[in-house]
């Protein structure tokens, strides 16, 4: 049985231009110890899947799905009640805004503790000494002290860090880390990372990295799954995805990397992606495909099984017919969308 | 061990800056009071010593006693001098110190003003909080929109108002004072909620609820409206934060989340504005008391008014304008309390 | 594993496009049904207003002790000639509402514009120059702020002596800060943008700086704030009024109307109800308007 379960979610947005689809048909499953990185630009829908998957999308969205399991569980059904026994004790998250996502008006002990009461059914005494020991091992130095520090007092990087101790408090079976280094300095980045891939080894949680950085995933993923205005684009395992890339985005995502960039100049992908008012009728990415045809601008490819993973994409670059069926259905040049 | 994030001396330094902060306002209110009475037509040394009619000799005095052969700024030191040692001129009409009427008539004034704000917490918090959360419902339309209409009410008709149902219509309630004449309470407290329970007549205690009712509600009618708004929009604000999220995450109760995470810092903005209505408040008490016949200071100021009553007028407006600007104080003080983010910075 | 649709998402198709700023200004504010129905009201109240002569069934001053505290029409006693009923000495309560719409009109609007004049030109000189002028005048405006507002416009009348042009005099005074902070918040965020720095550069004098292109830019907050300050200033007018310090009778305005009636308030509903709930709903229809506005103004501070 696996760890995580999806199928064909969606959830959507009512808004004040008309509803705003954020996530479009994603599934996924996710097996338990397993590191999943989550990829693609700002606003593809990274964040919202992983926030379905915790219960937590905000009125008025509205999730569907035809599977939404967790552990077995079906949370599709699940009672309130027993969903928040699971969120915060076998699934826990951690965001990308360390400082504004703790609570300003208590200190960095009640907060850790708060979640120890409350799952674990410590009284004050034991949760404050099991709260210092994990302030230790996300690596807070002179953690006795730490308990009474506000968040403000603390740097963002500590802020993170306290987050992750927060977060493993109650041993998860699953961690899901939105861009947990995102708003952090470079020199901050690599700690935070290595931090959690250690915790994960030591404990065997499953864990999703969701960031809009190739590189972070590169050396820490198992498999990767590419997102891209909603709607999974790629998800292949992360050697394979690395080594093959099978779907233009993903190439092109890869191009940007500044490791892999040809004669020291970054690679950028022209365009943004589609919002609310400019979602193509077709392919989500033909309008800043190099290889859109006609029929890819008309018709929406569908996810299908390919090269050991998935892929939406009428085209792939693997395809040893590639050519011929683009030449078949008239190229349209390589112009982005403005 | 690192430094305590506690510390009693930015705590003290914290105190200390607000405070110092408020010395240029009380220099303010003292120009405007010392230049606004200078604006009376009519002789103004018999406007300031509240005396008319006064024979050269004690007007030559009095001229002196002001420094009024003296510059403008000396004449306002001298007054200055005067109001901090409290000596805030006499009445013209009954001859009594300004300050000592004022400290009679101001605890009907406070408990009046508590009551009101009182009523408006009881009923304004959980109402904006439910509205917060039960956004767009039929409940949170409804508060909204009685709680302009509060906001725009005038409650000195609100007060005629309810006198017309509640006192004409059924009876229930006096139309004026703070309690029936039949009783005398020695005044001990000045709060005749606590006198009448102190004296041996318990029917008093009732007598002074009865009339407490109306300029309760007719008082607290514009707090409760603004703290019911804001705490509705300081609470929907609070909840879209990400530590919220947070808090969501962990797996708390819903009321958990609500009442104590989102609550907390909602409070904030709450308080600060409770702590602006405290001067609508006394706004509010002049009108209010003008029209139950509460023997407040703000009753005082307006009878002062049609009295040509100045140094009153004076004096009660400026130690008015003092209480207002202590209770702000103390606002922000409460708020340096419950923030540790202001705290701590500054 | 998957079962994938080919079907466009529902309502984003791709002919969608984003509406223009004025119409989705009129979007927003139109949605909100409070916004609307205080438009109408203040229209109704401007036409009752402008067409008062037309109108108002009676004179509003002719008194007439004969018919004195006729109750309206519904009631027994009443008459359709005086529908809302007659006020102790005989006038008609109706028409002098509606002169009284006149009056109350009149004081919003005259004292937002006094106040408005006044504030902009202090706020935007705080703005510009900065250092001691700022401090002196922002520090007034605080004091200002912190007395509260109809003890001060009391006082003020109290000095100057009781009457309609000292009420408003007063009013525009107590609701001044408003504006002043506003002008001096929008020179302080504009002189910072690099388009006035260039326009400065270019040797565009300061005045003209100030209201060419810095006041332009503060429109939205303005309008804003002249509707929520005409109802303070109708509110806190009337509240003079009633206490004898505002306009005099015999005017017709709906707070002195209620000084006169309130010794009534026991034998005649009708000569306090009326008055006072003209000055409620129009208080309101303002509000209501203003809070459209800023909402419209700025939809992402919508809540
Ligand atoms: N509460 C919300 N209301 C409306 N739209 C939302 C909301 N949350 C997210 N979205 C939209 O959903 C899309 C996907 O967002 P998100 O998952 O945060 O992207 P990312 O991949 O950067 O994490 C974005 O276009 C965003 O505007
Ligand atoms: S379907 Fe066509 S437009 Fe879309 S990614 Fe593939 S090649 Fe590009
Ligand atoms: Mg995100």
């Amino acid at each position: 049985m696996a760890l995580v379960e999806i199928e064909n979610l969606s959830v959507e947005f009512p808004t004040q231009g008309g509803i705003m689809r954020a996530v479009d048909g994603v599934s996924l499953k996710l097996e338990e110890g397993e590191v999943l990185g989550v990829v693609g630009e700002s606003g593809s829908g990274k964040s919202v899947t992983m926030l379905a998957l915790m219960g937590l999308i905000p009125f008025p969205g509205r999730v569907r799905a035809d599977k939404l399991a967790f552990n077995g569980r079906d949370l599709l059904t699940i009672s309130d009640k027993d969903r928040r026994k699971l969120t915060g004790k076998d699934v826990a998250m951690i965001f990308q805004e360390p400082t504004t996502s703790l609570n300003p008006s208590f200190t960095v002990g009640f907060q850790l503790t708060e979640t120890l009461r409350l799952h674990e059914g410590m009284d004050r005494k034991a949760a404050e000494r099991r709260a210092v020991e994990l302030l230790g091992q996300v690596g807070i130095p002179s953690p006795e002290s730490r308990l009474s520090a506000y968040p403000h007092q603390l740097s963002g990087g500590m802020n993170q860090r306290v987050m992750i101790a927060m977060a493993i408090a109650c041993n998860p079976k699953l961690l899901i880390a939105d861009e947990p280094t995102t708003a952090l300095d470079v020199t901050i980045q690599a700690q935070i990372l290595d931090l959690l891939i250690s915790l994960q080894k030591e404990r065997n949680m499953g864990l999703v990295m969701i960031t809009h950085n190739m590189g972070v995933v590169a050396d820490t993923a198992q498999r990767v799954m590419v997102m891209y205005a909603g709607q999974i684009m790629e998800e292949r395992s992360a050697a394979d995805l690395f080594a093959s890339p099978q779907h233009p985005y993903t190439a092109a995502l890869l191009a940007a990397l500044p490791e892999r960039s040809e004669g020291g100049r970054l690679a950028t992908i022209p365009g943004v992606v589609p919002g609310l008012y400019d979602r193509p009728k077709g392919c989500l990415f033909s309008p800043r495909c190099a290889y859109a045809t006609e029929h890819s601008r008309t018709v929406r490819p569908a996810l299908k099984p390919w090269a050991g993973g998935h892929i939406r994409c009428h085209y792939p670059l693997g395809d040893p017919n590639r050519s011929a069926a683009i030449n078949h259905d008239h190229p349209v040049g390589t112009e982005a969308a403005s | 061990m690192a430094a305590p994030p506690f510390s009693v001396l930015a705590m003290l330094r914290f105190i200390l800056t607000r405070v110092s902060l408020i010395i240029p306002t009380f220099i303010g209110i003292t120009l405007l009071a010392f230049f606004l009475i200078r604006l009376v037509p009519g002789d103004p040394i018999e406007t300031l010593a509240g005396e008319r009619g006064i024979d050269p000799v004690r007007h030559e005095q009095l001229r002196k006693e002001y420094g009024f052969d003296k510059p403008i700024i000396v004449q306002y030191g001298i007054y200055l001098a005067r109001v901090l040692q409290g000596d805030l001129g006499k009445s013209m009409i009954t001859q009594e110190p300004v300050l000592n009427e004022f400290s009679a008539l101001f605890p009907a004034t406070i408990e009046l003003a508590l009551c009101a704000i009182l009523f408006a917490l009881i009923l304004g918090l959980p109402a904006g909080i439910i509205a917060a959360i039960r956004r767009n419902s039929i409940f949170d339309h409804g508060v909204m929109g009685i709680s302009l209409a509060g906001y725009s009410m005038p409650i000195f008709w609100w007060g005629l108002i309810l006198i017309l149902l509640f006192s004409v219509q059924f009876d229930l309630t006096p139309v004026s004072g703070r309690i029936d004449v039949l009783y005398y309470i020695e005044p001990i407290t000045g709060f005749l909620l606590i006198d009448t329970l102190l004296s041996d007549e318990p029917e008093a205690f009732w007598s002074a609820v009865r009339h407490l009712i109306l300029p309760t509600i007719v008082l607290g009618t514009v707090p409760l409206a603004v703290i019911a708004r804001m705490t509705r929009s300081a609470m929907l604000e609070v909840l879209g934060e990400d530590y919220i999220r947070t808090a969501k995450a962990k797996g708390l109760s819903r009321f958990r989340v609500v009442a104590l995470h989102a609550l907390r810092n909602a409070l904030i903005p709450v308080v600060t504005v409770i702590g602006l209505q405290i001067g609508v408040l006394f706004t509010g008490a002049i009108l209010t008391e003008t029209i139950f016949s509460w023997p407040g200071v703000g009753k005082w100021l307006i009878d002062a008014i049609f009295r040509r009553d100045y140094p009153v007028l004076q004096g009660g407006a400026l130690l008015l304008g003092v209480v207002v600007m202590s209770v702000n104080l103390l606002v922000d003080l409460a708020y340096g309390l419950i923030n540790p983010r202001i705290r701590h910075t500054r | 594993m998957t079962t994938e649709t080919m079907e466009a998402p529902a309502v984003a198709s791709p002919t969608a496009t984003p509406p223009h700023p004025l119409r989705e200004f009129w979007g927003y504010f139109s949605a909100n049904h409070g916004a609307v129905a205080g438009l109408v009201i203040i229209v109704a109240v401007v036409l009752l207003a402008l067409l008062a002569d037309v109108i108002a069934p009676h004179d509003p001053n002719i008194t007439n002790t004969t018919i004195a505290l006729k109750p309206p029409f519904w009631q027994e006693g009443g008459s359709i000639a005086y529908p809302l009923g007659t006020d102790p000495i005989g006038r008609d309560i109706l028409s002098r509402l509606i002169y009284g719409a006149q009056l109350s009109l009149l004081i919003g609007i005259v004292v937002v514009a006094i106040s408005i004049a006044v504030g902009t030109v202090l706020g935007l000189v705080a703005g510009f120059f900065r250092g001691l002028t700022e401090i002196f005048i922002m520090r007034l405006m605080d004091i200002i702020l912190t007395l509260p507002s109809l003890l001060l416009a009391i006082v003020i009348v109290a000095v100057l002596g009781p009457g309609l042009m000292n009420a408003m005099l007063a009013v525009a005074l107590v609701i001044l800060p408003h504006y002043v902070r506003l002008a001096r918040a929008a020179v302080i965020t504009e002189t910072s943008k690099d388009y006035v720095t260039a326009a400065r550069v270019s040797g565009a004098g300061t005045t003209r700086l100030m209201f060419r292109e810095v006041l332009p830019n503060c429109t939205a907050p303005l309008i804003v704030q002249a509707s929520l300050g005409i109802s303070t200033a109708i509110l806190d007018a009337a509240a003079l009024g009633f206490l004898g310090l505002g306009a005099q009778p015999p005017s017709p305005e709906w707070g002195t109307m209620l000084a006169d009636a309130r010794e009534f308030v026991l034998r005649a509903w009708w000569v306090v109800t009326f008055p006072g709930l003209a000055i409620l709903i129009t208080v309101l229809a303002f509000n209501l308007l203003g809070d459209g506005l800023r909402d419209a103004f700025d939809p992402k501070l919508k809540r």
